[in-house]
């Protein structure tokens, strides 16, 4: 057990509800507000499967993923990326600049689970 | 003679003249009219100048007033001779612009204005009538003479009887000749040639009758010398004014007598048969004049005292036993009368039935313009004028008494018609002349004419009464019909004439100089005075097979489309021939371009057929009227134009329009995804922790916790929603203001105690000044003070430093108060000062927000209702805004 989940979301207490649900499923969750660090951190920790938010405060998740799709250790990182915003062209733009997953908020919590289990594999 | 055979040799005679006219109409029917139009046959027409009163009238007036009958030869000599350049004008400009009688000419000249073609044609009626009466009467006495078979001549029982069955006669004899059919440039060849024979006739007949007195009754010229000079016509003197006068009324007379317009003019139209006429015209006049003299010595000398020496030339073979040369004598005197009456009255129906009949018909059954056959109308309308004419002058005949010399008659008609003159050598020789001119000329003329002329002809007492004959008019003595303005003492034919023909040319040039002329006068005066120009060629005839129908067809269908083929196929089919092209003839030519102008115009469709048409240059008149068309095309077009730049004015402002509602549409998209963003936010937590606490297997610090955060998100959402709803009701103006008077200190005061209430995580410090908020303000206190705690809940937001501190500001100016709020945070980036009041402008994390962002776009609704501001103050070191509020709403106005 212990697959790593990186959970970038500025809304506090959306983090707190992702952060319960997955913990409680046994993953090891870090959780990150601020968009412009998101980069670095996931080459810091290495997570398994990345969560995001489309709107961050500092950089934007289109701009991550992007930035991850263009490195080499993560080219393949497994990444879903949360909404509010629910327009299809959103829901476009997140899968052209290579997003794995795309989950409108609000969601089911075990959505959340189901997804990133397959995700990652299990 | 017995009367009877009188008449049968008269209708012999008639019978005679028809058949003539007949065959050569039916030649001329064929093409076959070159001997018809020879400079012998214009000749002889032009002697209808000499009717019966020359024939008869001249002897008469030889022996009544010596030499003077020389006159009424001498004008038209002189002029055939001394101006044949101004008839040869007239020729061209006939020929060029289709005149049809001397009415037309003048109309056309004028602009072809119908009124002055109105004046002419009356005048030209009245004038004639004397003249057709003195026809009448010489005919009825002509008759006399042969039924009584005494020199007196004047044993018939009805005198007014025979006048009117000759009337009647002529009338019948005219219509047959003249309205058999209808041809459009008003040419009679069969008549033509009918009254060329009757010229053969009367010259024949009347120097038979001179060689027989000359030889006959006196022996030979020498014997003939000396009874003349013993006889007292020798003796009478010359009158020189009256012979300037009559050789003036008899020149004006041979170009304006209708009849003589009409031979001269419309029927032939050849300039060079006019230089034969030159020359040839005057010797028939010579002959025609060579006998009088002598006629009129042995008359006197031979037939008793008180006969008419009217009838001389045929009492004296008559009283010389010679019956046969008198039935010569009275043939040609019938030839005389006849030829004058059947191209008089033509001439006068042509002006009738065109200028009056036709345009009145036209004006009251405007649809026969197009659909009627109005060629009936035409053809009844002119015999009904023969009718009246003839009508007017048996009218004039018995109302004159039937027993006035000939000549004098026919000087009246003579000076009659001289009042054209001015309007037409003006016309012809003057661009100046003017409709107006002519008008008040012709007007003029005419009034003193008929009043110093042709009423007086009836006799004192007969239209005019004696009173006004000796006292004047209305009695004012300078009204004298024979003593106008105070002349007394003049010639009356002379009289007449110069204060006819001096007023008459008085007001032409006077209203010429003083009106203008419109621009279709100034052309038709350029074309008329210019007739001689190069490449001035008026509208004539098409010529035969000029014209390539390949040519025409390809132009016709450029404006006609498709239907040109079907008009060349019907006309080919009409011609016999195969295919669809058919002869470019001149009838067809002429139908194509009606039709064309029918499209183009008339102007145009003739200068596009004149390009086809070779020989034909593009006339000057047609490029004109060319340049006139594109006038009114070029003015229509201005205006689409105008339009045009109108409609695509309002076609940018449509854009513009659009442009804004796409706008609003784009910034209302914008608004709602937003809106669906700041709504899914706290319900995504809702539903999160709602799940969680649903699976009911937390502990209860969990629980509560949870619980917790769904009420906090509950609340930031209606919250939320209120925000949005107070902003709609802002926005559309449709916000109920509670206006009321407040302490500014006490309502800042309020705000501190709300925003306090909120969260009290963090203390600040406060500078207020007590003096200055002590204000009194007429405004929405509620409204005013949502604003400030608006302002004070952001400082205790987003003030970033250890120990925040704010400052209130109150300032007083103009009935306006500002109230700055600064603190001593970060100030704002440039870029973010403009976006701050926009909607949904969150510059920083949520969670410190806790609200949508909408609350600064609130406070500028807010502000824009209290008819005050709020914005952002640069340069005070931190954040600082600025509201402006009017001491007194009501006075100065809030918004809606």
């Amino acid at each position: 057990m212990g697959q790593h989940v990186l959970l970038i979301e500025d809304e506090p207490n959306i983090a707190e509800a992702i952060r319960f649900v997955l913990a409680r499923d046994g993953w090891q969750v870090s959780v990150l507000a601020d968009g412009a660090l998101a980069v670095a951190e996931v080459s810091r920790l290495r997570p398994d499967l990345v969560i995001l938010d489309l709107m961050l405060p500092g950089k934007s998740g289109l701009e991550i993923v992007a930035q991850l799709r263009a490195a080499p250790g993560t080219q393949s990182l497994p990444v879903m990326m949360l909404t509010a915003k629910g327009l299809a062209r959103d829901r476009d733009a997140a899968l052209a600049a290579g997003v794995s997953v795309f989950i409108t908020k609000p969601f089911a919590n075990a959505d959340i689970v189901a997804q990133a289990r397959a995700m990652v594999g299990l | 003679m017995p009367f009877n055979l009188l008449v049968l040799v008269c209708f012999t005679y008639v019978f005679f003249l028809f058949l003539v006219a007949y065959l050569v109409e039916r030649r001329a029917a064929r093409g076959r009219v070159a001997w018809l139009r020879s400079p012998l046959v214009y000749t002889l027409s032009l002697s209808i100048y000499c009717t019966a009163w020359t024939f008869y009238g001249a002897v008469g007036y030889a022996a009544r007033s010596g030499l003077e009958f020389l006159t009424i030869y001498l004008g038209p000599t002189l002029v055939f001779i001394g101006w044949w350049w101004v008839l040869r004008k007239l020729v061209r400009i006939g020929r060029q612009h289709r005149v049809t009688s001397i009415g037309d000419l003048i109309s056309s000249r004028y602009g072809k204005s119908n009124l002055l073609g109105v004046m002419v044609t009356v005048l030209a009626v009245v004038a004639a009538t004397p003249y057709i009466a003195l026809q009448l009467q010489s005919v009825t006495l002509s008759f006399g003479v042969f039924a009584s078979d005494t020199p007196e001549g004047w044993a018939l029982p009805d005198r007014n009887a025979t006048a009117i069955w000759v009337a009647v006669g002529l009338a019948l004899f005219t219509v047959l000749f003249g309205t058999r059919n209808l041809d459009a440039k008003e040419q009679h060849h069969g008549i033509v040639t009918a009254i060329a024979v009757e010229a053969v006739v009367k010259l024949v007949a009347l120097l038979a009758v001179g060689v027989f007195v000359v030889w006959g009754l006196a022996d030979g010229p020498a014997d003939m010398a000396g009874r003349i000079t013993a006889s007292k016509i020798a003796a009478w003197n010359l009158q020189p004014g009256r012979w300037f006068g009559i050789i003036f009324l008899a020149a004006a007379a041979v170009i304006c007598l209708p009849r003589m317009f009409q031979v001269l003019v419309v029927e032939d139209g050849d300039e060079r048969h006019l230089a034969r006429a030159s020359w040839a015209f005057p010797l028939y006049l010579f002959l025609m004049s060579l006998f009088i003299v002598p006629i009129a010595v042995l008359g006197l000398e031979r037939l008793p005292a008180g006969s008419n020496p009217d009838m001389f030339v045929l009492t004296l073979p008559l009283a010389a036993g010679q019956g046969g040369l008198a039935l010569l004598a009275f043939l040609g005197g019938f030839s005389s009368a006849t030829s004058m009456v059947i191209i008089e009255a033509i001439a006068l129906s042509t002006m009738v039935s065109n200028h009056i009949v036709m345009p009145l018909w036209l004006r009251f059954r405007p649809q026969m313009a197009v659909s009627g056959d109005l060629r009936r109308i035409v053809l009844l309308a002119r015999r009904l004028s023969i009718a009246g004419v003839l009508a007017l002058g048996y009218g004039y005949f018995r109302l004159s008494g039937g027993s006035t010399a000939l000549a004098a008659i026919g000087l009246i008609s003579f000076a009659g018609v001289a009042q054209v003159l001015p309007a037409m050598l003006g016309g012809i020789f003057w661009r100046g002349a003017t409709r107006v001119g002519a008008a008040a000329g012709l007007g003029i003329g005419f009034v003193t004419w008929a009043y110093t002329m042709f009423l007086p002809s009836f006799g004192s007492g007969g239209v005019i009464s004696a009173q006004v004959f000796s006292d004047g008019l209305f009695g004012i003595i300078w009204l004298r019909p024979q003593a106008l303005f105070g002349v007394d003492g003049m010639d009356p034919l002379l009289h007449a004439v110069f204060w006819s023909m001096v007023l008459n040319t008085v007001a032409f040039i006077l209203g010429s100089l003083l009106t203008f002329p419109g621009p279709e006068e100034r052309l038709q005066g350029a074309a008329f005075v210019n007739v001689f120009e190069a490449g001035n060629t008026g509208p004539r005839p098409w010529a035969r097979g000029q014209a390539e129908p390949e040519a025409l067809l390809v132009m016709s269908q450029r404006i006609l489309g498709d239907a040109a083929l079907g008009l060349f196929a019907t006309e080919a089919k009409a011609q016999g021939k195969e295919g669809y092209l058919p002869d470019a003839s001149p009838e067809f030519v002429d139908q194509l371009e009606r039709r064309l102008a029918g499209s183009v115009g008339a102007a145009t469709a003739h200068a596009m057929i004149s390009q086809l048409v070779g020989g034909d240059r593009v006339s000057v008149e047609d490029l004109m009227a060319v340049a006139n068309e594109s006038a009114q095309i070029m003015e229509y077009s201005g205006r689409l134009e105008a339009q045009q730049i109108e409609l695509s004015r309002t076609a940018g402002a449509l854009r513009e329009a659009n442009a804004k509602l796409m706008q609003v549409s784009v910034q209302k998209d914008a608004f709602l995804s937003q809106i669906s963003h700041e709504l899914r936010t706290p319900m995504t937590s809702i539903r999160a922790f709602s799940e969680l606490l649903m699976e009911g297997d937390a502990p209860v610090q969990v629980v509560s916790a949870q619980a917790g955060i769904i009420h906090t998100e509950a609340i930031r959402l209606t919250r939320l929603l209120d925000d949005l709803l107070d902003l709609s009701v802002l926005e559309n103006g449709s916000v109920q203001l509670d206006l009321g008077v407040c302490n500014l200190a006490a309502m800042i005061d309020r705000a501190f105690v709300a925003a306090g209430s909120f969260t009290a995580e963090r203390g600040f410090l406060v500078a207020r000044n007590a003096a200055d908020e002590d204000v009194f303000l007429h405004t929405d206190a509620d409204r005013l003070v949502q604003v400030f705690i608006n302002l004070i809940t952001n400082v205790r937001k987003y003030c970033d430093v250890a120990q925040p501190r704010l400052r209130i500001v109150v300032r007083q100016k103009a009935g306006r108060v500002t109230i700055d709020f600064i603190d001593n945070g970060t100030a704002l980036p440039k870029a973010a000062q403009g976006v701050i009041f926009e909607k949904f402008a969150r510059l920083t994390d949520p969670a410190r927000a806790g609200g949508a962002g909408l609350g600064l776009a609130i406070c500028r609704e807010v502000m824009a209702n209290l008819g005050g501001s709020i914005g952002y103050l640069p340069g005070q070191g931190g954040p600082a805004f600025r509201v402006t509020v009017p001491l007194h709403l009501g006075q100065i106005g809030g918004r809606g």
